[in-house]
């Protein structure tokens, strides 16, 4: 195989890794938002479930949390796996981790921010929503950025995990060209790919917090 | 008709009595000092008159609507709604200014204005702009808080309580997280706001600024009013306890 289809073949496993990559956040963030208003919550019931949802996430494999959610329709609910269902599972199973950690994130940032902005928003005759939104969540996110890049750098590595349900990511790819050309070449080609991918967030990112930074 | 009256406040935070049974009435265009030890209950009496804190018992009136009103023992609180109308009697401005750090002074002062209060941009621009320049803010309009010093954060955040046009403006020790040459500046604007007669409730440890400026003063301790007077009265208190507070000046 010679390197331009190889290339080839690998930057069509990349479309899927960035693929995997953008609707995790897309969804995971927000829900992450969610699940760390039910950490926070006043209700006890509502609290304890999602700090061991939280706890569950963080504290097992992602790789045996995508298994799971793979076959959980079979076991489950005894239905036929579709091939077309792969993908699907790793989306889910990833938004359903990732937006376990985001909440924590969250949380923490939430936390931070002194009593006293709720307390003059108050005042001010700001609702709840309005005091989340346009007073207390623009400053979270300001916080929240250098936990949030490490996450989205950790993402960008773990879409490989893929691998385990045949999801044809860039990593799989490269695993399947490996073997047939018993080279390395395709695992350093993929190596390289994670690593630059990896600078473009950290650059992006960068860039989100110099943007950010025009108050303290 | 007293824009502000309290009978019987009492509030605890579980077995600790912080106001014993407060009761005062402010009128239109008066200016009131609160002075008193610390740990008197000061910022609770001021917290619970605006509502970030609820009492347990007594009644809180703002020109005769009711926020709260004791039945069987504790107070009641009005619904939502009334509350939300109640909530624009009065404005506070807090010791640590607590302006919105994302914001810039301007938007700081019009925000609620245009959020909460409806206005419409250019109107609240105007209003804003007027506010600071009385304040002599006009030129940091465009600034963040974080490039402000103390006292003109404090300034910002007075402009941004004026702003919604309150009818009546607590202070809870508007300049006590201020260096001293900065205080003065903050004084001067609250004076301002006394001769234009606004009704002003002001927790304070500045005893001059107290007598100069209040038409009454109320000294607090141990979670009751021990002696309200006007200035010359409580300065020649014979109470032993407001002698001593006083004398520590
Ligand atoms: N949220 C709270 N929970 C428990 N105790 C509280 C709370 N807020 C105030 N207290 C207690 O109530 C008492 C009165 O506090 P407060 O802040 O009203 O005093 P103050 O007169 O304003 O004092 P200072 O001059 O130091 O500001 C203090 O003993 C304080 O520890
Ligand atoms: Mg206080």
């Amino acid at each position: 195989m010679d390197v331009v289809t190889m290339l080839s073949q690998l930057g069509k496993g990349m479309l899927t890794t960035g693929e995997i990559f953008i609707l995790t956040l897309l969804f995971s963030l927000p829900l992450g938002l969610v699940l760390s208003f039910g950490r926070m919550a006043k209700n006890g019931v509502l609290r304890t479930v999602t700090k061991l949802y939280i706890s569950v996430m963080r504290g097992t494999p992602l790789m045996l949390q995508l298994l799971v959610v793979y076959f959980a329709p079979f076991y489950l609910f005894g239905m036929k796996i579709s091939s077309s269902y792969r993908i699907v599972a790793v989306i889910i199973g990833f938004v359903l981790n990732y937006a376990a950690y985001f909440a924590e994130i969250y949380r923490a940032g939430i936390e931070s921010i002194p009593v006293g902005q709720y307390e003059a928003a108050k005042i001010l005759g700001y609702s709840k929503g309005k005091t989340f939104f346009r007073i207390i969540l623009p400053q979270v996110i300001k916080r929240i950025l250098p936990p949030v890049t490490n996450e989205v750098i950790t993402l960008v590595k773990d879409t490989s995990l893929a691998f385990v349900l045949a999801v044809t990511e860039m990593f799989t790819i490269a695993k399947q060209i490996a073997a047939a050309e018993k080279s390395m070449l395709a695992f350093v080609a993929a190596g390289i790919f994670y690593y630059v991918f990896n600078l473009l967030v950290a650059f992006v990112m960068e860039k989100i917090e110099k943007k950010l930074s025009y108050y303290r | 008709m007293n824009l502000l009256e309290i009978n019987h406040m009492q509030k605890s935070f579980g077995a600790l009595e912080v106001l014993k049974d407060i009761s005062l009435s402010v009128k239109e265009g008066e200016v009131v000092s609160i002075i008193g030890p610390s740990g008197s209950g000061k910022s609770t009496l001021l917290r619970c008159a605006t509502l970030l804190e609820q009492m347990d018992k007594g009644d809180l009136i703002y020109l005769e609507h009711y926020a709260a009103r004791e039945a069987e023992g504790k107070s009641i609180y009005a619904k939502k709604g009334e509350l939300k109308q109640i909530q624009k009697y009065f404005g506070l401005v807090f010791q640590n200014f607590n302006l919105f750090p994302h914001f810039t002074v301007i938007k700081n002062v019009t925000d609620a204005l245009i959020t909460v209060d409806k206005v419409s941009k250019e109107e609240a621009r105007e209003r804003g702009e007027k506010l600071l320049s009385q304040l002599g803010l006009l030129e940091k309009a465009n600034a963040y808080p974080f490039q402000l010093s103390g006292g003109q954060q404090q300034r910002v955040s007075i402009a941004r309580a004026l702003a919604l046009q309150p009818k009546i403006l607590f202070f809870d020790e508007p300049t006590s997280a201020l260096d001293p040459e900065l205080t003065g500046e903050v004084l001067k604007v609250i004076k301002e706001l006394a001769k234009e007669k606004m009704t002003m409730i002001i927790v304070t440890h500045e005893m001059q600024f107290a007598k100069e400026l209040s038409d009454r003063i109320i000294f607090m301790e141990d979670g009751v009013i021990q002696e309200q007077g006007t200035p010359e009265e409580i300065f020649a208190s014979q109470n032993e306890r407001v002698q001593n507070f006083i004398g520590k000046f």
